[in-house]
């Protein structure tokens, strides 16, 4: 009989789970919100009774913001967001709402708000606007939106940067997200600042899509895999072409690194080991002594690193923290790894905003009290929730590598 | 209970499992004044000890005519007055590549000759409807079996014999009985708590003791010849299979799969077994390889599917009397009349059977007590609904928005049917899980105490399922006990009662205890013994009934 029962296989080894309770512990919802009912709950026990019938699926696990802190926590590798997440696209009754769809569809509010970037950011920052928008569309009016760019990352980058990247022999790929294409392109050059002192060229994707992060959190999901396979077929060129993906988010690397398999059960192995953070990929070129780098002598500045949930998840924090802690002028504070609390699309929702403020809250106070100039982390929405919340400025480890570089000296060095 | 006990009964019911409550039940709509007494815990026997099985009658169609047409007759009655006990799951009898076709038609002859809706279905279309079989079946046959909470049905027989006037005394074993002549005036009991004796009057005792009945009938003087034939079971942390799947082919061991409650169990064993262990069965490594390997051609999921225990029961088969060698044994259900059979008056047996035919079996038996009594009153039920199922104005309302609720309480829902009203969480701590498993809140745990005769926690158990989940009490146990403790306020014997409910867990947990149930037990003793300090020895007041 134990031969017969060497394994125990269940979907996302729900069955594994003993019962500790460790990931409720961990959960930020849990302490803050008591109608939710906690990853072990809502996860491993709640599946045996949909299981049973799917009648029994509870519509509290849309608070759960997916943040995968139970599973990191979990001893026993019970993939336990993955459950609740999968439970919510496989049984909830309730259809996205139009709030939903708009929030979770990026790329086309994106497209949109770029090309009337000062009227959009002006008129998303009105009072009586916000106001409409909490009653009608259930967006909360004390929330800030993210500026968008007037101008596009790509076509930045078409106008002013592609010609001089063919240059380089050693090239990566960089796939950059909405963020740094609709709102902040910034980011996006600080990234070819950098590796262009490394020696390396940066190529965009033919195409991209959205991660389909926030669409699959809103559980439009045929939308999220038509997205998902569109990215994959572009990721597979350039990786065929022998190029690592770079990103400088760590939630839309997670997406298309887990997420995609996971939650979307897409194959993604052939191209999974080269899409990665871009402070990973700096790391090893560093480590590895593939290039050199030199700092400014008068960059002197006090950084707390927060960890993003998706970042813990990856398990590279360790990468981004380094490479700050290179910076000879860096004052290196770590923050607790904790939840900012914005979740992407979750913490614009009305019913989630003070759950949102409530479970980052003790993040904001160590900010506060850190003293620090800035600070860093690898996530575009914890960097909206935490200069809402704090007034303290975020920049992405790359911003503050492109900010501390000695670029002349890096360049020689690498030459 | 003192007084009560001071009046004449019309009729003594002895065993608490399914027949006794239903006989309890039937005899109470009748009129008749009425007291059931149970050695230890509703469904301590083999109510609580088998499938769960809501025959259709198929598995007997071939073999036993007579008990296939039962079975579908008592089938579609319970759907009616039981439909709170009920998931109407549907059943495949599955041909396997070694077992013969042929065998598959005969059988649905035998359905359709029984009564029995029999449809053969393309083996894809059943891999369809059923993803968990054995993708090689060549043949199928779906038929309306289903599966059915034993321990929900006996507690709302108990329920509605009370509604109608019955007294049910638990804890209280029958050592004797009080004879006029030839007559049985009386029963005299024993507590298994203070240990004191009382004398309980009736004018008709009803033996309905299960495989007990045979001690029971020796006390009272007669021979009831009957053979302790145990069944093993294995039972899977979570539903593997959606409708229950039986072996196309002559009944045998470890054919059924039922999808139980949250979980699927796998049975059975036969295996006859001296008086002397009936109390005291242990599920055996060999009995654990034949379940698996032959379950595993049912469905080849439960090779990889942790199992929460292993538990046994025990078959009451009775001797024909027409046979004077006693070998032969009488299929379907025994009602005996001692007066015509051994000369002794007021005294009935009622055994065999199923779990099935329970009613059936409770209105036969309740038919003789009349007979007897003299009185004519139509027996009612097959057509009363049982409390819980019962449709009622707030039921309706309640149901349109219950998809709304939490999974708290829809599994309440499910456990008591239209009674849950009668949960009442008055607080938000009310509202909190006891059992996370199972999910049982501390309003349905307080509900269970005061309406459901909850003694200990293997009573709150059987009443609410606190415990049955995959961590077989690791975290609800404990806080289980702290409740029971605010209600009887003695705490020594609380801790006892918490210690013999782990050693009772650990029983049915250890004939399987390997991969993440063994995680799961090494996780308990330390929180048990070495957190909470719970010493194993402390289980002296052990309920046999656990084992």
């Amino acid at each position: 009989m134990m031969t017969l029962q060497q394994q125990n296989i269940s979907d996302n080894n729900f069955e594994s789970c003993i019962k500790c309770t460790i990931c409720t512990v961990y959960c930020p919802v849990t302490a803050v919100n008591p109608d939710y009912p906690g990853p072990k709950q809502a996860g491993p026990d709640g599946e045996r009774y949909r299981l049973k019938k799917p009648f029994f699926y509870d519509e509290a696990l849309k608070y759960c913001l997916n943040c995968k802190r139970c599973e990191v926590s979990c001893p026993n590798n019970v993939k336990i967001g993955d459950i609740i997440q999968a439970a919510r696209i496989k049984y909830s009754t309730h259809k996205p709402s139009l709030r939903d769809s708009m929030l979770a569809d990026t790329d086309r509010m994106g497209s949109i708000a770029t090309r009337m970037a000062p009227l959009v950011n002006f008129t998303l920052g009105l009072k009586p606007v916000k106001l409409i928008m909490d009653k009608v569309l259930k967006i909360d009016d004390r929330r800030t939106f993210p500026k968008y760019s007037p101008i596009r990352f790509e076509t930045w980058y078409k106008k002013e940067a592609a010609q001089t990247q063919e240059a380089f022999t050693k090239k990566v790929s960089y796939f950059h997200g909405c963020y740094v294409n609709y709102n902040y392109p910034q980011l996006g050059k600080d990234l070819l600042t950098v590796l262009n002192a490394l020696g390396y060229g940066v190529r965009l994707l033919e195409k991209e899509k959205c991660c389909g992060v926030a669409k699959i959190a809103n559980r439009c999901i045929d939308q999220a895999t038509r997205d998902a396979v569109f990215n994959l077929k572009y990721i597979g060129q350039a990786v065929d072409e022998g190029d690592e993906v770079l990103l400088t988010s760590s939630t839309c690397c997670f997406t298309i690194r887990d997420e995609y398999p996971h939650l979307l059960h897409l194959d993604n192995h052939d191209v999974r080991d080269h899409v990665m953070l871009a402070t990973r990929f700096i790391y090893h070129v560093l480590d590895e002594g593939k290039a050199k780098i030199a700092f400014k002598e008068d960059y002197k500045k006090k950084v707390a690193y927060h960890v993003p949930c998706h970042m813990e998840k990856l398990g590279w924090t360790i990468y981004s923290t380094s490479l700050l802690k290179m910076i000879p002028g860096v004052e290196f504070i770590n923050l607790d790894s904790h939840c900012c609390g914005i979740a992407g699309t979750y913490g614009f929702k009305k019913e989630n905003y003070d759950y949102s403020q409530g479970i980052g809250e003790p993040l904001f106070r160590q900010i506060l009290d850190s003293g620090c100039d800035f600070v860093a982390c690898d996530c575009e929405t914890c960097k909206w929730q935490i200069e809402m919340s704090t007034q303290v400025p975020v920049l992405n480890p790359v911003s503050v590598l492109a900010e501390a570089i000695d670029i002349e000296k890096t360049r020689q060095l690498n030459a | 209970m003192k007084n009560a006990r001071k009046t004449e009964y019309d009729v003594i019911i002895i065993g608490g499992g399914a027949t006794g409550a239903g006989t309890a039940r039937d005899c109470a709509m009748r009129g008749l004044k009425t007291i059931l007494i149970e050695r230890l815990d509703f469904t301590a026997g083999a109510t609580g000890r088998n499938h769960g099985l809501l025959h259709s009658g198929a598995r007997y169609a071939h073999t036993d005519p007579e008990s296939a047409a039962e079975c579908i007759k008592e089938n579609m009655i319970l759907r009616k007055i039981a439909r709170h006990c009920i998931d109407d799951t549907g059943g495949l009898f599955v041909t396997l590549p070694e077992d013969s076709l042929e065998y598959q038609d005969a059988f649905v002859k035998d359905c359709l000759k029984s009564g029995i809706p029999a449809e053969i279905l393309d083996p894809e279309q059943a891999i369809r409807m059923e993803p968990a079989v054995n993708k090689d079946i060549i043949g199928a046959v779906k038929v309306p079996d289903a599966s059915v909470d034993p321990f929900r049905l006996t507690t709302a027989n108990i329920l509605a014999a009370r509604i109608n006037g019955a007294d049910i005394i638990t804890y209280h074993e029958v050592i004797g009985f009080e004879k006029d002549g030839n007559r049985i005036v009386g029963v005299k009991v024993k507590s298994q708590r203070t240990g004191e004796e009382d004398i309980i009057r009736g004018k008709v005792t009803v033996n309905a003791a299960g495989i007990w009945g045979y001690h029971i009938a020796e006390l009272a003087g007669v021979k009831v010849n009957m053979y302790p034939a145990k069944g093993a079971l294995l039972i899977f942390g979570h539903r593997v299979n959606n409708m229950v799947l039986n072996r196309c082919r002559k009944p045998g061991d470890a054919d059924i799969l039922v999808p139980g409650d949250t979980i699927s169990i796998i049975g059975t064993t036969s295996t006859r077994i001296p008086f002397d262990e009936i109390d005291h069965m242990d599920v055996t490594p060999g009995e654990v390889d034949l379940l698996l390997r032959e379950g595993v051609k049912l469905s080849p999921l439960l090779a990889t599917t942790r199992i929460l225990r292993a538990y046994a029961g025990v078959r009451p088969l009775v001797a024909d009397d027409k046979d004077p060698t006693g070998r032969s044994i009488s299929r379907g259900i025994v009602c005996l009349d001692h007066a015509k059979r051994d000369g002794v008056e007021g005294f009935v047996t009622i055994t065999g059977g199923k779990l099935m035919t329970y009613r059936l079996m409770a209105e036969e038996a309740t038919d003789m007590v009349c007979r007897k009594l003299n009185i004519d009153r139509p027996c009612e039920t097959a057509v009363v609904p049982l409390p819980g199922s019962e449709p009622t104005a707030e039921d309706e309302e309640r149901r349109a928005h219950i998809i709304e609720l939490s999974t708290e309480q829809k599994a309440a829902e499910e456990r008591h049917g239209s009674w849950t009203g009668k949960i009442k969480a008055t607080s938000d701590s009310d509202d909190a899980l006891v059992c996370e498993c199972e999910q049982v809140s501390v309003a349905e745990v307080n509900y269970a105490m005061d309406e459901l005769h909850v003694h200990n926690l293997v009573n709150m158990r059987r009443r609410t399922r606190l415990g049955m989940g995959t961590c077989q009490g690791e975290l609800c146990a404990c806080r289980a006990a702290g409740l029971l403790e605010r209600h009887d306020k003695c705490t020594e014997r609380n801790i006892d009662d918490l210690a013999s409910f782990m050693q009772e867990r650990w029983h049915g947990m250890y004939p399987v205890c390997w991969g993440e149930t063994l995680c799961e037990v090494q996780f308990t003793s330390w929180l048990y013994q070495g957190v909470l300090g719970l010493d194993p020895e402390d289980s002296k007041d052990i309920d046999p009934s656990s084992f």
